[in-house]
């Protein structure tokens, strides 16, 4: 046991029990990060901060909502909404930040994509946050079924669908999820138990994950450059910060994140004030009504893309039903990216400008995934029509196609070339 | 500089997802109805200044008040609502501010040809009449008739009515307002016993059921109507239903567009009853934050000259 002796101060007594000192400087004085970087690199604090307002808000929201078909509407609507003090501001702070949340995921993984920092060591970072991509999307899905209006519903009656198409347990899965015939109290039940508790305890689990994987290969920089870690955080204590090559996590690092964190709260309470529209759905303020089936039904935004695969195919192809190659589509879409480090043929780790070829399909992939964005929720039918003939399916077909051979043929062929480069120049 | 490029394209690539899942996808749902007509351009004009006095002889001779009150002229409903609803699917109503809140034009109309002026004829046939009936005239120039009953109605009607009065009136006889407990027969009241609730909600109920026999299908509550349609596509709506809603059985019922208006407060007074509160309560969040990021900014400047 170590020897204990008194307490110079409160600081020392905690020390001496728990090392915060050393604590401290593991995680933040002495946690380096790389100096070239913009302020891509704060989209993780950002994710935090939006995290944390989602939990927090969440808790209130929770001390009235009621999770039962006849008074969820009205707990939302009417006791959260308008009877308790704030309340409304806690649900558009939530609502609002949990459309918005994926906004800067997505834009977290684009960056990592665009810098390279999925590969070379950093594979279980990019696949710790794919898998808390996943899991925040199974919150935000489990999490729109609360309010029980017309858009919780019917989303929830048609993807829970879904699974109907598995072969031999399909429709057995669906009745096991929905826990009834059709959606339903007990579906609503056991959604708001996985939105309230499984998944976030999930989702922390992940983050910690996701931050320990940050450990080894370290956080990567503007340039994909190697930087011996050990050596440059000798030169920063010895006093020769402006020549070494990283920085501290606090307080250098997150001096810069807390401004930019300071930008969007600013842009997201604009949001939760004047234009929360996009991420609360008109028509979810219409109560559930399993008689009458709305004349659109759509995801929220961020499940577009995926959504837009699912109802992509609309011929048969090699003998395949159509909904068949859909679901087949979707399930490849949601799985892809955790082996995109191995999609992904090169070591070289550098920004997409450098790459050649490689920047093409970045610039491509992003287009590619808007598209299916937009045209997951124009109509699937019926919209633009060349000399009489619908060829509205055409755009979703095309853009899923596209998505499938970017990642599958495009990929694996530029980058392997590019290997075979990089092996000639060494 | 480098950094402003990268925020420049982020802001683009935001915007560009924005623009395609909001207002372009919607474009692609529902067509753009055309801004609501108050001046009431498909009927007939009738332009007789109307003699209030004679108006009123006339509403007593064609038998308005066989169904109708008039509390305003001392003319009581003949009957109670749930036994008119029984009789005729929904209470006739009592015509005290008609003439205030429904547009003159559209009255005229209206007396001559309910269902045509309702748009929502195509509900009633021979078997199953409108309840109200033509109006035929009573011996002369049935237009210049029309227009004095109108002239009566007008110089019954108080000046003003309140945004809630004027949603009772236009609009409270078929739909609920549970949020701020309004039915069909009036405010909920506070009840003594649980008793007096049963028997309350017994009657509401069955008023209910004649109504939605009547029009086919329960009309909707409209607490949270602000929330699912906003203000614009409610005047669109409330003007003509049928332009948003085609064959439902929802009658045109000719509001003013003060009256209108007057209307779309009351449910926003119910179902965003806290939006003065947001907006006054959100900028002063951006405040604090604004002086928070210049803060930031300042503490990320020195910080950062040090290490550059």
């Amino acid at each position: 046991m170590a020897e204990i002796r008194k307490a110079e101060s409160l600081y020392d007594w905690f020390d001496q029990r728990l090392a915060i000192g050393k604590l401290n400087k593991v995680l933040a004085t002495e946690y380096w990060v790389p100096k070239n970087i913009n302020f891509l690199w704060a989209m993780g604090v950002i994710l935090m901060t939006t995290f944390g307002m989602l939990f927090i808000s969440g808790l209130f929201l929770l001390m009235y909502y009621k999770p039962d078909t006849h008074m969820a509407f009205d707990s939302v609507n009417y006791t959260i909404m308008q009877e308790v003090a704030y309340g409304w501001l806690w649900r558009h702070m939530h609502a609002v930040a949990a459309s918005v949340v994926f906004l800067v995921i997505y834009i977290h993984m684009f960056v990592a994509i665009y810098y390279g920092s999925y590969k070379r060591g950093r594979e279980m970072i990019w696949i710790s946050g794919m898998l808390l991509f996943m899991l925040f999307s199974a919150a935000g899905f489990s999490g729109y079924m609360l309010p029980w209006g017309q858009m919780s519903y019917w989303a929830a009656q048609v993807i829970t669908n879904i699974f109907g198409a598995i072969p031999f347990i399909g429709p057995d899965l669906v009745v096991w999820i929905r826990g009834n015939y059709f959606v339903s109290d007990p579906t609503l039940t056991r959604f708001f138990m996985l939105h309230v508790l499984l998944l976030p305890l999930v989702i922390m689990a992940t983050i910690g994950l996701h931050f320990y994987s940050l450990r080894i290969p370290h956080v990567n920089n503007q340039e994909g450059e190697e930087i011996d870690f050990d050596e440059e955080a000798k030169k920063y204590k010895e006093g020769k910060k402006k020549e070494s090559k990283v920085i501290p996590f606090w307080p250098v690092f997150m001096s810069k994140d807390l401004f930019v964190v300071g930008v969007f709260l600013i842009f997201y309470f604009y949001l939760v004030g004047f234009h929360y529209e996009f991420a609360m759905d008109p028509i979810n303020f219409v109560p559930a009504n399993y008689m009458k089936t709305p004349t659109h039904i759509y995801p929220e935004w961020y499940f577009l893309w995926s959504y837009e695969i699912l109802r992509g195919f609309f011929f048969p192809i090699a003998g395949l039903k159509p909904f068949t190659l859909g679901l087949i589509g979707f399930a490849i879409a949601n799985g892809v990216f955790l082996i995109l480090p191995w999609l992904d043929r090169s070591p070289v780790v550098a920004p997409a400008h450098k790459r050649g070829a490689f920047k093409i399909w970045f610039w491509l992939m992003l287009i590619d995934m808007i598209g299916l964005t937009i045209f997951g929720k124009v109509p699937p039918n019926h919209v633009y029509f060349v000399g009489g003939n619908d060829i509205t399916p055409w755009f979703g077909f095309t853009f899923t196609i596209g998505f499938f051979i970017l990642l599958f043929i495009a990929l694996p062929l530029i980058t392997r070339s590019e290997r075979k480069r990089a092996g000639g120049a060494k | 500089m480098r950094e402003f490029k990268i925020l420049l394209v982020l802001v683009f690539f935001t915007l560009l997802i924005y623009w395609g899942v909001e207002p372009y996808a919607h474009s692609k749902m529902h067509h753009k109805p055309k801004p609501a007509d108050f001046k009431f351009s498909d009927l007939q004009a009738i332009n007789y200044k109307g003699d209030p006095a004679k108006g009123k002889t006339t509403f007593m001779n064609a038998g308005c008040v066989g169904c109708h009150g008039v509390k305003s002229a001392g003319l009581p409903a003949p009957m109670t609502k749930e036994a008119a609803a029984a009789s005729f699917g929904v209470a006739p109503p009592d015509l005290s501010d008609a003439g205030l809140i429904y547009d003159t034009k559209f009255l005229k109309n209206f007396i001559l040809n309910p269902s045509h002026a309702f748009l929502n004829a195509k509900k009633f046939n021979a078997n199953k009449p409108f309840p109200m009936p033509q109006f035929f005239g009573v011996g002369e120039d049935k237009n210049k008739e029309v227009s004095d009953i109108v002239a009566f109605l007008k110089s019954v009607a108080p000046k003003e009515l309140n945004d809630k009065e004027t949603f009772e009136a236009a609009c409270g006889r078929c739909h609920t307002v549970k949020y701020d407990k309004w039915t069909p027969l009036g405010d909920t009241p506070k009840f003594k016993t649980k008793t007096e609730k049963l028997a309350f909600d017994l009657k509401v109920s069955k008023y209910q059921d004649h109504l939605k026999k009547y029009m086919g299908a329960m009309p909707p509550d409209l607490s949270m109507m602000i929330r699912s349609k906003g203000r614009e596509e409610l005047e669109i709506f409330i003007d003509n239903p049928q332009k948003l809603l085609k064959g439902t059985s929802m009658p045109r019922v000719g509001l003013t567009k003060e009256s209108t208006e007057k209307v779309i407060n009351y449910l926003e007074s119910v179902g965003d009853r806290k939006k003065a509160e947001r907006e006054t309560l959100i900028p002063k969040i951006i405040g604090f934050l604004i002086i928070f990021t210049l803060f930031a900014y300042l503490w990320k400047s020195k910080l950062w000259r040090e290490v550059h």
